[in-house]
């Protein structure tokens, strides 16, 4: 069938199984290699798809065990962060790490090693994962955690499904007293503004929302986003802690031609967008939904884009390039470039890991059309990233070249021999691994 | 407390879907199956999502024999029990072997029935209760393609029938479920057209509601209504002759 990923480019005919259990899934790994678990299809580009065998593993979906002492849950890959929020959360629990949308699985959460709006004070979605149970090339099933097989744990966070297939984790959850977010936002006008308030921000989550149009002295003018979890005596009397189960969910019901989103449009839009956050900053109470996810609420967001899909640019920059570097990227995407779909902005935390995307320092996501123009600016983009020291997001990635993920990244070499190491190369593969030669 | 849900065939997709939604909506379950211990996952992921109470229960449909000693041995008499119990088959299969076409035969109208009516007994005596039947629109009229499975269901659906009219005042209510075509394993590698095809989730919900309204008989896509009013309408000189 024809399989891509959220952003519905690049589009690969692919081969797909959807086993139901560890021996329909060993005797996959065992005759139909090279393969590719796949969770939720949320990762942009190729990551979860090989034309071989893409491994659906949705149904590996059950949750195994929860220890209210220590907050652990065990759970099957297949299990997605919105069961999770919506089994736990009514019971004063809530994931620790949580990225842009809620409809990722476990396994993709690890696999990508996602952040979230709070990498710089808890870290990736690895900070939360205590063991994990990867089934390896010859079908065994392995456990793994910091001391046991520290090597194989490393690398499966954030080694985007090449070294096996994720089975079942244990993850922490983190105690909160309500669903609910005291969001506070603020107007900055400038790029070194709008840095200057991320590296100020002290709440558990921050973002800036930027507007991808802007230019000139307005360049990387945007909305940040402070979050905190509110506490009982936050809510106003009356107010139940846990807000009632995700908003009626409206959905893009066809893709949009091509020129539905234009760039006048989107242009007004986005200024728009910037004038009202000014003038409405300040604090209130958002339900937790509302406040990680905007995009979730609209189902098949990514119909907007029309059929030709959408690819998103995301890499971060350490701290000491990152103004320079970010002013670059914007200029280049707002000026030649006509403009970012959607632009956010972060600040990263310190990171450990083998192969996981974040370090520290300021990352940018970009969202564009699928088109010619946009291809060749994203190449453009590329080059600016690895000027100033960037490295890529795989998850967002569906068209960079070996050549660029290479220059970017020294740990690919260590990678690629953990990889031979275990006999991991000719198993496990997906078509960005044997586009990017990993 | 709402009342125990018993789900027989609780393996099935369609069964398992039932599950969680009845779990959802605050239920205590009782899951039916053979090799029931082999349930133990979907046991401990029902009751930790949904924080309801879960046993299991081992349970052979076709062993009519052992139905009475099976509903006696259940913790309690639940208050609703949906029975999920079915079995394809190939046609060509049925046609050559009868063993396998009776098989087929009473996996979806012997045991189903045997099951739910020694439940609607003591529902009668308890004076309460409701049981729904997963019947199918292949009852609806035998075509070639499945007329066994057909011919099974068209006489589970009249027993439902049957036991809804008799039992419609004392106090137990039977509910009928067409569900067309739906994604389960039964349909793996069928290409089944998407507009007519629910997923389990969906007959899920159909049925959770369908008990709470009291509805009779519900068809989880409306359009199957059309579809199969549409096929009953072909008279017997031209239909006998599609193939459909």
């Amino acid at each position: 069938m024809r399989l891509s990923g959220w952003g519905r480019y690049p589009v690969l005919e692919a081969r797909t199984h959807a086993p139901r259990d560890a021996a329909a899934l060993r005797q996959l790994v065992a005759t139909a290699p090279p393969l590719i678990a796949r969770g939720n299809g949320r990762a942009y580009g190729d990551s979860a798809v090989h034309p071989a065998a893409t491994v659906e593993m949705r149904r590996f979906d059950r949750m195994i065990a929860f220890d209210p002492a220590s907050g652990q849950l065990v759970a099957e890959a297949g299990v997605l962060l919105a069961d999770i929020i919506a089994a736990f959360l009514p019971r004063g629990w809530f994931p620790l790490v949580l990225p842009g949308t809620k409809f990722v699985t476990l396994g993709g959460a690890i696999a990508a090693d996602v952040h979230g709006k709070n990498h710089h004070r808890d870290g990736s979605f690895r900070a939360c994962v205590d063991w994990l149970e990867v089934m390896g090339p010859e079908g065994e099933v392995r456990r793994c955690s910091r001391q046991e097989d520290p090597a194989l744990f490393d690398h499966t966070l954030g080694g985007m499904g090449l070294t096996g297939i994720v089975l079942r984790a244990a993850l922490r959850l983190r105690p909160v007293e309500t669903g609910w977010i005291r969001q506070t936002t603020v107007a900055a006008p400038s790029l070194a503004a709008t840095m200057a308030a991320l590296e100020a921000a002290e709440a558990t989550y921050s973002a800036a929302w930027i507007d991808g149009f802007a230019t000139g002295a307005g360049l990387g003018r945007g909305l940040v986003m402070l979050g905190e979890h509110a506490l009982r005596a936050d809510l106003p009397p009356g107010q139940a802690p846990f807000p009632a189960g995700p908003r009626r969910r409206l959905s893009v019901p066809l893709d949009l031609p091509h020129f539905a989103l234009n760039r006048p449009g989107l242009r007004a839009a986005n200024a728009l967008y910037y004038r009202t956050g000014g003038r409405k900053a300040g604090s209130r109470l958002v339900g937790w939904d509302g406040h990680f996810h905007p995009l979730d609420a609209l189902h098949g967001w990514n119909r907007l884009y029309g059929r030709r899909g959408l690819v998103q640019f995301q890499c971060v920059l350490p701290p000491a390039r990152a103004e320079p570097g970010l002013a670059a990227l914007l200029a280049e995407t707002a000026g030649a470039g006509g403009g970012a779909f959607l632009a956010v902005l972060k600040r990263l935390g310190p990171q450990e890991s083998a192969f996981s995307f974040p370090m520290e320092g300021y990352t940018l996501a970009l969202d564009f059309p699928a088109n010619e123009r946009t291809l060749a600016l994203l190449d453009r983009l590329d080059a600016i990233a690895l000027a100033h020291g960037g490295r890529f997001y795989l998850a967002k990635d569906g068209r960079m070249s070996a050549a660029t993920l290479r220059a970017s990244d020294p740990r690919v070499e260590g990678f690629r021999a953990f990889r031979e190491a275990r006999g991991l190369t000719g198993r496990f593969r997906s078509a960005q691994s044997e586009r990017l030669g990993l | 407390m709402r009342a125990p849900v018993l789900i027989l065939g609780a393996r099935s997709d369609i069964g398992r879907a039932v599950a969680h939604e009845f779990a959802a909506r605050g239920h205590p379950l009782q899951l039916a199956a053979r090799d029931a211990a082999g349930l133990e996952p979907d046991r401990a992921d029902i009751s930790l999502r949904h924080g309801v109470a879960v046993t299991l229960h081992e349970f052979d449909a076709l062993a009519t024999a052992t139905h009475d000693a099976f509903v006696a041995g259940l913790p309690e008499l639940p208050g609703i029990a949906v029975c999920a119990v079915g079995l394809m088959g190939r046609q060509e299969e049925s046609e050559r072997d009868i063993a396998a076409a009776l098989r087929v035969m009473r996996s979806n109208y012997e045991g189903p029935a045997g099951i739910l009516a020694v439940l609607a007994n003591r529902f009668e005596a308890r004076g309460s209760g409701t049981l729904v039947g997963i019947s199918s629109v292949a009852g609806e009229r035998g075509r070639a393609a499945n007329y066994v499975y057909g011919s099974a269901k068209a006489g589970f659906t009249a027993f439902l029938s049957g036991l809804r009219n008799r039992l419609a005042r004392r106090g137990v209510h039977v509910v009928t479920v067409l569900p067309g075509f739906v994604a389960t394993r039964m349909t793996e590698g069928m290409a089944l057209p998407p507009r007519l095809t629910a997923q389990p989730q969906d007959v899920a919900r159909a049925i959770a509601r369908a008990v709470e309204r009291g509805r009779d008989v519900v068809h989880v896509r409306p359009v199957w209504r059309l579809v199969m009013a549409a096929i009953r309408a072909i008279p017997e000189r031209i239909f006998k002759r599609m193939r459909i």
